[in-house]
């Protein structure tokens, strides 16, 4: 079994680059985001940076914007104002064909996975590949069976999503997301609606990824523990606006109320 | 009672300045829908392999529908022709009569309006299941537009496969309107078949086929306009589902009736 203790990711590289000086660019920069549906602002002058190699975990209530900061980060959604960079590059306004070329740098996973259910499970995979990559189709087959036995579902790889539980859905969609060698992974909810054990797993499977690919992270949940597992930063949103960022142990010595009641559920 | 009319007034005015409103809006999107599917459409690379899979799911799998339909027609407009043209003494006209509908009219709207039933549910449904399941958002993610991959595809094959089957229903139709009168009063194929064309030309048959390709763009773009906005859950497929079916109809007899006029204009 998997414990949550065993997985905690432990304290960001940047962190030591930081203090001798040698500051990387961010691999994503978010600066005064702000984004309404009709009346209602969800979020108000958001920002937020996140270093290569670094997870930066988004909490906050259900409904409180999460989601749609990731579509805003990927071009999904366009903001109201502010501004998006990926890699330096600001992608806020971009024409669709530069855009579709920042896409290619950042994957997604979808909450619930959004795998293509008219397709199996390897087709999933391939589908990016098949797209964006010049591989013939031997070498294609070969790195769709790297991305499965990289998270586990190489025995599944000619099921259908519909035959899949949650958990293997998500680690299917994981792997489309790695399909083109991101440097920058958005999670969305990766955890959500899974059991105790499965989430565990699934937290050990980000943890691992990262390790292996350095890539930069942001992780939208509500799941405090999750978070603290795979995350060296953490946000926390309410009504729009990020009320505190910092390590986990930062959170901890806040005696806010909201982030009292967020971190302890009362 | 004035102040009744005070009341009611506003009331009214307002509820038919939001209809009309939405009216606009909704042709507005689907203007908007219509550019950016034909943009996609015509700007490389080219989604082949998802067009070939998209003639198979629209045409072979509407194929055993059509082929049955154009056959029930054409039993039906025989035998109810048969005994109207025997009152008027021109029961020798039947063969041609068949034929001249078939091909003219019934062929072109019934195959339509199956396909409508068949396609445009299935395309909405399928479209409305993955907006609402972020399907096509992880699509968008991917880098690939939804609008070349997903709605171009499926329009062109309704657009190309319309006509062919157009075709088979009008063969259907002809084929068991020949075996309904066969039953009543034998006579041979060939005969039934010669009295039938002798008298059709191309101009009889080429724009009423063809036209069936305008009803394949209205299948396919009043569908996948359904399903690309679909929203709230499995009510809001289902929503998808319905309206697609029930406008593409709509549109479809409504389209007839232009064409028909301009087909006279240009082709008699």
């Amino acid at each position: 079994m998997v414990s949550r203790q065993t997985l905690r990711k432990q304290p960001p590289e940047t962190s030591s680059k930081q203090a001798n000086g040698e500051q990387k660019a961010p691999s994503l920069h978010v600066e005064s985001l702000t984004k309404s549906f009709g009346r209602q602002t969800v979020l108000k002058g958001i920002n937020l940076e996140v270093a290569q190699g670094e997870t930066l975990s988004v909490l906050g209530r259900s409904g409180t914007g999460k989601s749609v900061l990731l579509k805003l980060l990927i071009g999904l959604l366009q903001p109201d104002s502010g501004s998006i960079q990926v890699n330096g590059e600001e992608v806020t306004n971009l024409p669709l064909k530069e855009l579709n070329e920042v896409r290619k740098k950042v994957g997604f996973l979808f909450q619930q996975a959004a795998l293509y259910d008219s397709l199996t499970v390897e087709e999933n995979v391939a589908f990016p590949l098949r797209r964006h990559s010049k591989m013939c189709n031997d070498q294609r087959n070969k790195r769709v069976r790297e991305l499965l036995a990289s998270v586990g579902m190489e025995k599944d790889a000619h099921k259908l999503p519909a035959e899949l539980s949650g958990g293997m859905q998500k680690r299917v969609g994981l792997a489309r997301a790695l399909a083109l060698r991101p440097e920058i992974l958005l999670f969305d909810e990766p955890t959500a609606g899974l059991d105790p054990i499965t989430a565990a797993e699934t937290d050990d499977l980000i943890l691992r990824l990262q390790k292996e690919r350095h890539m930069a992270s942001v992780v939208v949940t509500h799941d405090i523990h999750g978070a603290r597992a795979v995350s060296d930063r953490l946000a926390l949103l309410r009504d729009g606006e990020i009320l505190i960022e910092g390590t986990f142990a930062d959170l901890r010595k806040s005696r806010d109320p909201f982030v009292m009641q967020f971190l302890h559920g009362s | 009672m004035a102040n009744s009319a005070n009341i009611d007034g506003p009331g009214t005015l307002s509820v038919t300045r939001d209809l009309v409103v939405q009216f606009f809006e909704w042709f507005g999107n689907l203007s908007i829908f219509c550019a950016r599917w034909v943009w996609a459409a015509f700007a490389p690379p080219y989604e082949l392999r998802e067009l070939v899979r998209q003639f198979d799911e629209l045409g072979s799998k509407s194929l055993p529908l059509v082929a049955i339909a154009g056959a029930a027609t054409g039993i039906v407009l025989t035998l109810s022709t048969r005994d109207s043209l025997i009152r008027f003494g021109a029961k020798s006209l039947l063969p041609a009569v068949v034929v001249f509908s078939i091909i003219k009219e019934s062929g072109p709207i019934i195959t339509a309006l199956v396909v409508s039933g068949r396609a445009a549910a299935g395309i909405g449904a399928e479209l409305g299941a993955m907006k609402v399941t972020e399907q096509i958002d992880a699509m968008e993610a991917s880098a690939v537009n939804p609008y070349k991959f997903l709605v171009a595809t499926r329009v062109l094959a309704c657009m190309l496969m319309l006509p062919l089957l157009t075709l088979i229903s009008d063969f259907c139709g002809i084929v068991m309107g020949w075996v309904a009168n066969t039953a009543a009063e034998p006579i041979s194929l060939q005969l039934f078949i010669h009295d039938g064309f002798k008298d059709v030309t191309f101009n009889d048959f080429l724009p009423a086929t063809l036209k069936t390709a305008v009803f394949g763009l209205i299948i396919g773009v009043i569908s996948c306009f359904q399903g690309m906005h679909a929203s709230g859950g499995t009510e809001g497929v289902e929503r998808a589902a319905t309206n697609s079916v029930v406008l593409a109809s709509l549109f479809i007899i409504l389209a007839d009736v232009l064409l028909v006029r301009l087909i006279l204009v240009f082709f008699s």
